[in-house]
């Protein structure tokens, strides 16, 4: 075991110590490889971005609840005397100015995108006080609230960076009105930060929908509240509605875009992972050729086919894995925190999201480029320890 | 590993038959060839291009296998030893010495005279005390921090013969060490094999096509279809 280790470490200390003789092959197998990384871990940064941006928009207690057979806002009705019914069911939490159950209004507007100027879908939402108390994060960060019973507005961070005409001071226009905006805010990260929020009272009468809601959420007494206050709801005759924990519901609502672009990233790394697999042999064709004489001489020597096998991968494996962490730090350089916006699926608005380059990405992307080395040298390295000594030794 | 039985003959070949496939092609290098090598003999193996001197040089290594025949030294079969026990005989009993030197570009002289050492049990201080003798013996103990692209042929090919010897190894295969070099560095490495030979007892086998290197040797034969003969084929 000491012998074939000692090989091992030599043959392998012969293969890194004539890298820089064959720099060429060498850096164009660990560029491609840098490439392939940094585009996979660019690409499923936007969904891990996107289920972030998701998961950062839930509360722990919360609920939501929405009309019966809906699986979004956008789907959703309910009436005022449901919202009421909603807000006073058992296990909803209370404070001073009552249960903490936020009846609300989902709209959508068109607004230009910065990047492009083309027209998106931009989620507007009716809020009531309690809408604040019920997301925790909720924060104003430049200006002011709006004015309960006027025509303003306040604006998502999200928002603000990717559509246009959202700064403090400007108006938009609403349903034939003019509304101006009065302030920023932000929601730890999550999705309300691609909303508009405005007073889901003036929404409603702009755009004529009477007295009703889409959606009510509501912040329980307790993580368990949830049975009680689902049951009292499911049961009561007077609603047909559907309550949800708010996690299953971001769950669900996350699942299409994630699984559509984390589908669309594997295909991507797969097709580009093959060309780097094949740049990977042809280096380590090279390298195998180009050590030719060395690895005979080795072999006649008494060195076995096992070391040479292992060096060869090793040296395959260390291309992969310098490639690999240069396309893992660019992609974190280029894409950590970059901001970009994408269409909801479930309710057909954008939301706007950061890429999320988080560990488990690079781990991945660094697996993924080992995968490559590994298949990469393991042929030329298989073709390098079979080749019979004196066949090799007279093909100097 | 035991140790070669080095009493009577050390080479023994017997009817060796080296049949090699180019696609259905096949080519017979060696026919029922047989030799024996007595323990320390210089025997020098000359012959046309294509006639199979370094075929027979590699069977008697362990390099290579024979169609058919045996291939014994000193006393142990070696044509039927596996892969694995092939190679440890060969780092055990053979030195060989290559045309053009083989030395590994990226380590110094030193270092390569103490590559067959890794092969053994020898603590790094032991190895690198055995490479200094080894390179003492070929006269390049004031090279030994070069790297081989800093040394002339002769130099390179002295460094070569110092791995050789190195293990302290029964059997010494030269394939054309002098193939590569000028008449005077040419004669500096006959002169170095036969001082081996002659003072420290090595058997050795030299392949050439210099009729002054093979002069050197205790003794000559003619390769030649195959067939081995003491004197040259016109």
């Amino acid at each position: 075991m000491f012998n074939w280790l000692s090989q091992i470490f030599a043959v392998t200390s012969f293969s890194m110590r004539s890298l820089p003789q064959r720099k060429g092959s060498s850096l164009a197998a660990m560029v491609g490889i840098t490439g392939v990384v940094a585009v996979m871990v660019g690409v499923l940064s936007i969904a891990q971005g996107v289920l972030r941006t998701m998961e950062s928009s839930v509360g722990d207690v919360n609920a939501i609840v929405l009309r019966s057979g809906s699986d979004s806002e956008m789907m959703s009705g309910l009436g005022g005397e449901d919202v009421r019914i909603i807000a006073e069911a058992p296990g909803v939490a209370r404070n001073d100015n009552g249960a903490v159950a936020s009846p609300e209004l989902f709209v959508i507007i068109n607004l230009p995108m910065r990047s492009t100027g083309t027209d998106a879908n931009v989620p507007m939402r009716g809020v009531q006080s309690q809408a604040i108390s019920v997301r925790e994060n909720f924060q104003m960060v430049e200006g002011r609230m709006f004015e309960w019973g006027l025509n303003e507005l306040i604006v998502g961070t999200g928002a603000r960076q990717q559509f246009a005409g959202l700064e403090i001071g400007s108006t938009i226009e609403v349903s034939q009105e003019q509304w101006p905006v009065v302030g920023v805010f932000e929601a730890g990260g999550g999705l309300a930060e691609s909303e508009i929020w405005v007073d889901a009272a003036v929404l409603q009468s702009a755009y004529r929908r009477g007295n009703s809601f889409q959606s009510v959420y509501a912040k329980l007494s307790s993580y368990d509240a949830f049975e009680e206050f689902r049951d009292s709801l499911t049961s009561d005759p007077r609603l047909n509605v559907k309550p949800m924990r708010e996690v299953d519901y971001y769950a669900a609502q996350s699942t299409t875009v994630y699984n559509m672009i984390t589908g669309l990233g594997t295909i991507i790394a797969v097709i580009m992972g093959l060309g780097a697999v094949f740049g990977a042999l042809n280096t380590m064709y090279t390298a195998v050729s180009a050590r030719n004489r060395e690895i005979a001489t080795l072999r006649a020597l008494g060195f076995r086919s096992g070391p040479v096998v292992i060096s060869v991968l090793s040296e395959s494996l260390l291309l992969a894995l310098a490639g690999g962490l240069l396309g893992a730090g660019l992609a974190w350089l280029a894409f950590d925190g970059f901001r970009a916006a994408t269409l909801n699926w479930s309710s057909f608005s954008a939301i706007t999201f950061s890429f999320d380059v988080n560990a488990s990405l690079l781990i991945q992307g660094i697996v993924f480029a080992m995968i490559i080395g590994l298949v990469g040298g393991l042929f030329p390295a298989i073709r390098a320890a079979r080749q019979p000594v004196a066949q090799a030794l007279r093909e100097l | 590993m035991t140790e070669l039985n080095t009493d009577n003959s050390l080479v023994r070949v017997s009817g060796v038959d080296k049949v090699f496939k180019r696609g259905s092609e096949e080519i017979h290098v060696l026919g029922g060839l047989d030799l024996e090598i007595p323990n320390g003999e210089f025997l020098a193996l000359m012959g046309p291009s294509g006639s199979g001197k370094s075929t027979l040089l590699n069977l008697v290594g362990g390099l290579d296998r024979p169609s058919e025949g045996t291939v014994e030294v000193g006393g142990k079969r070696i044509d039927k030893l596996s892969e694995r026990r092939l190679a440890a005989w060969r780092a055990r009993h053979v030195g060989l010495v290559f045309q053009f030197y083989n030395l590994m570009p990226v380590l110094s002289a030193q270092k390569n005279v103490e590559l067959p050492l890794l092969l053994t049990r020898l603590s790094a201080s032991e190895r690198k005390k055995r490479a200094a003798i080894a390179l003492d013996i070929v006269g390049l103990s004031h090279r030994a921090g070069h790297y081989p692209r800093q040394l002339s042929g002769g130099e390179q090919q002295r460094t070569g013969i110092a791995r050789a010897i190195v293990t302290d190894p029964t059997l010494l295969l030269c394939d054309e060490p002098t193939g590569d070099l000028d008449r005077k560095a040419g004669d500096e490495i006959l002169d170095l094999l036969q001082a081996l030979n002659k003072e420290q007892g090595k058997t050795i086998i030299m392949v050439t096509h210099d009729i002054h290197a093979a002069a050197r040797a205790t003794r000559t034969l003619y390769l030649n279809k195959g067939q081995l003969s003491t004197s040259p084929v016109d």
